[in-house]
């Protein structure tokens, strides 16, 4: 009964709701796009090239001939794997870093968050060109950069939340107790810090849409005949004066997702955190 | 103040130098032959001993290292092998476009966020706020490189109020080349308004809830006294923070926007020197570029403790 509670909270939350529906939309035609799009993205017809939207062609087709609807539905998806990996990196590698550092504290802590402030030096984009220029473009190297960048990210929310609760009377009578620490962090910290990380995740997922659309226009993202949204607007801006709804689509693809990511992000952060209500930012 | 700062500068110091060898690993240490991945697998032996011989790789890593940081100081960066000019000269002439292109956009950024930060948190729950925070949700959400396209679209190509790319140059006179600027400036600035403008907006109504404004409110102080003299100048502390991080993505920005735009800066030379695998300026423009980062993060520090002297002691 705890989740229909919950889920009747949530419905009040009209940002999360709204947030949510389109994260869901997006994420619905990702998933579909893998069993099945309107028309085959990797086959180009040089007779349907330029066409405006019909029901054949609902948003029309690029300069290639091939059909918008579908390249959107394939970007979504490149957006999304490339954005999730990347945050799961992040997780995976700050937040035992952060959990770490708090734990131990000392020379160890001091070095990792200056490790972390290195990190921060290199936007992913740098990061990105370096992985480009010793291993070729790709989408893998889009996650990588991406990735590393999100690291010093999760370890400071990790860390920072642990050190808030390491004087809590409850992790004091556990240790008290006489559980070890790594217990006491999979028991006590990681339930009580599972909320900052979402929130956190949900913002890095927008940025990580963000910087992979900046990324493949640049040519340093995913790579033909993969299709994404960043690529898209890469080959509309020849054709802007002849055809600028090339160049509409994928760009309002990255405003809705990011946007509804960005909705969610707060709803939750209102949800799971009353106390920062007020400082919405 | 003073040991802060000393301190502060070693800090920046030691990152300089971590910064540059994380680079140096990365691009000349992890790839074994940088010159076989300058010239690809199919390149003549000849060519690849000569590459080796400019590149000085028959001597030890920490060697070549020492000297290419030393040449950060001399000026000395090595030639670069696409284009056979001295990478510092490249350098030299690409920062006249790039580094006025990021100065303008955060001017621009900043002149736009503040004033409408402290509009909509002064309106805070009325109809303006509520415009102002859906209007930068959606800024925030808008690429900077896609809004540089529509801005194109609109003011180039339709319009034809300004040229769609390229540089006319400096000695071309001041007025063009700030109108090949004006676009990608814009395009850099709004999304990063957005951002700050939130940022702004809620320090502002963070600061009207402390004591100090009921006092001055209570000792006779109109509300537009004490909300320009007293809480905004407090509620800039954390804007100047946040200014300091975006520096990280504006440098980004700028080397996606110049693509957009044809603009021959930084950003420009390093995507060619990528396509040519010409490791010699990509390694020393990114270090250039990450030393921006972490000397506009220490000077924001600095700041900071002249802001507050609170943090002087931490």
């Amino acid at each position: 009964m705890a989740s229909r509670g919950a889920l009747r909270v949530a419905a009040q939350h009209k940002t999360l709701v709204a947030g949510a529906a389109i994260v869901a939309v997006v994420l619905a035609a990702a998933l579909i796009s893998l069993v099945w799009t309107p028309y085959p993205i990797d086959v180009l017809s040089v007779a349907d090239r330029l066409k405006g939207p019909s029901p054949a062609h609902l948003l029309g087709t690029d300069q290639f001939g091939r059909d918008m609807v579908s390249m959107l539905m394939v970007g979504a998806r490149t957006s999304i794997a490339v954005a999730l990996l990347a945050v799961g990196i992040g997780i995976l590698v700050g937040v035992p870093l952060g959990l770490l550092a708090a734990a131990r504290g000392g020379w160890l802590d001091e070095t990792l968050m200056r490790a972390n402030d290195l990190v921060f030096a290199f936007p992913a984009l740098l990061s990105a060109v370096m992985i480009t220029a010793i291993m070729g473009p790709g989408a893998i190297n889009a996650i990588l950069a991406i990735g590393i960048f999100n690291i010093p990210v999760f370890a400071r929310v990790a860390r920072g939340g642990a050190l808030s609760l390491k004087s809590r009377e409850f992790v004091l009578a556990a240790r008290v107790a006489g559980k070890g620490e790594v217990r006491i962090i999979a028991e006590h910290v990681l339930p009580n810090i599972a909320n900052l990380l979402i929130v956190q995740g949900t913002i890095q997922f927008s940025l990580g849409i963000l910087a992979e659309a900046g990324l493949s226009y640049v040519g340093l993202g995913a790579q033909p005949p993969l299709a994404s949204w960043g690529r898209m607007l890469n080959e509309a801006q020849t054709m802007m004066a002849l055809a600028p709804s090339l160049a509409l689509y994928p760009g309002l693809a990255i405003v809705v997702t990011v946007l509804g990511l960005n909705l969610m992000g707060d709803g939750l952060r209102d949800l799971l955190d009353p106390r920062l209500k007020r400082r919405t930012v | 103040m003073l040991v802060h700062a000393a301190k502060r500068f070693a800090g920046l110091f030691a990152t300089l130098i971590v910064a540059t060898a994380v680079v140096f690993l990365v691009l000349e240490v992890v790839p074994g032959d940088p010159a076989q991945v300058m010239l690809g697998i199919n390149a003549q032996d000849d060519t690849l001993a000569a590459l080796r011989d400019q590149l000085g790789l028959d001597r030890p890593a920490w060697e070549r290292y020492a000297s290419w940081v030393a040449g950060f100081a001399t000026g000395d960066l090595g030639t670069s092998y696409t284009y056979s000019v001295p990478v510092a000269d490249l350098v030299a002439a690409r920062i006249t476009v790039s580094l006025p292109l990021a100065l303008l956009a955060l001017a621009l950024s900043t002149a736009i966020a503040i004033p409408v930060g402290v509009y909509a948190a002064s309106k805070r729950g009325g109809w303006q706020d509520g415009g102002i925070m859906a209007l930068t949700q959606v800024g925030i959400a808008v690429p900077n490189f896609w809004f540089a396209m529509l801005l194109v679209f609109v003011f180039a190509v339709t319009l034809r109020l300004v040229p769609s790319g390229g540089f006319p140059g400096w000695e071309a006179g001041l007025w063009p080349a700030l109108k090949a600027l004006l676009l990608p400036a814009i395009a850099l600035a709004l999304p990063q308004a957005a951002i700050l403008a939130r940022v702004m907006r809620s320090s502002l109504i963070d600061a009207l809830h402390e004591d100090y404004v009921r006092t001055a409110r209570a000792k006779g102080l109109t509300r537009r006294a004490v909300l320009w003299k007293h809480a905004v100048r407090n509620a800039l502390i954390p804007v100047l923070t946040i200014l300091g991080l975006q520096f990280s993505f504006l440098i980004a920005g700028t080397i996606i926007i110049e693509n957009v735009f044809y603009l021959p800066g930084l950003g420009r030379l390093i995507f060619q020197a990528i396509t040519q695998r010409d490791l010699i300026v990509v390694k020393s423009v990114i270090v250039l570029l990450v030393a921006c980062v972490i000397l506009v993060t220490f000077l924001v520090d600095l700041a900071y403790a002249l802001v507050d002297p609170r943090l002087r002691r931490r």
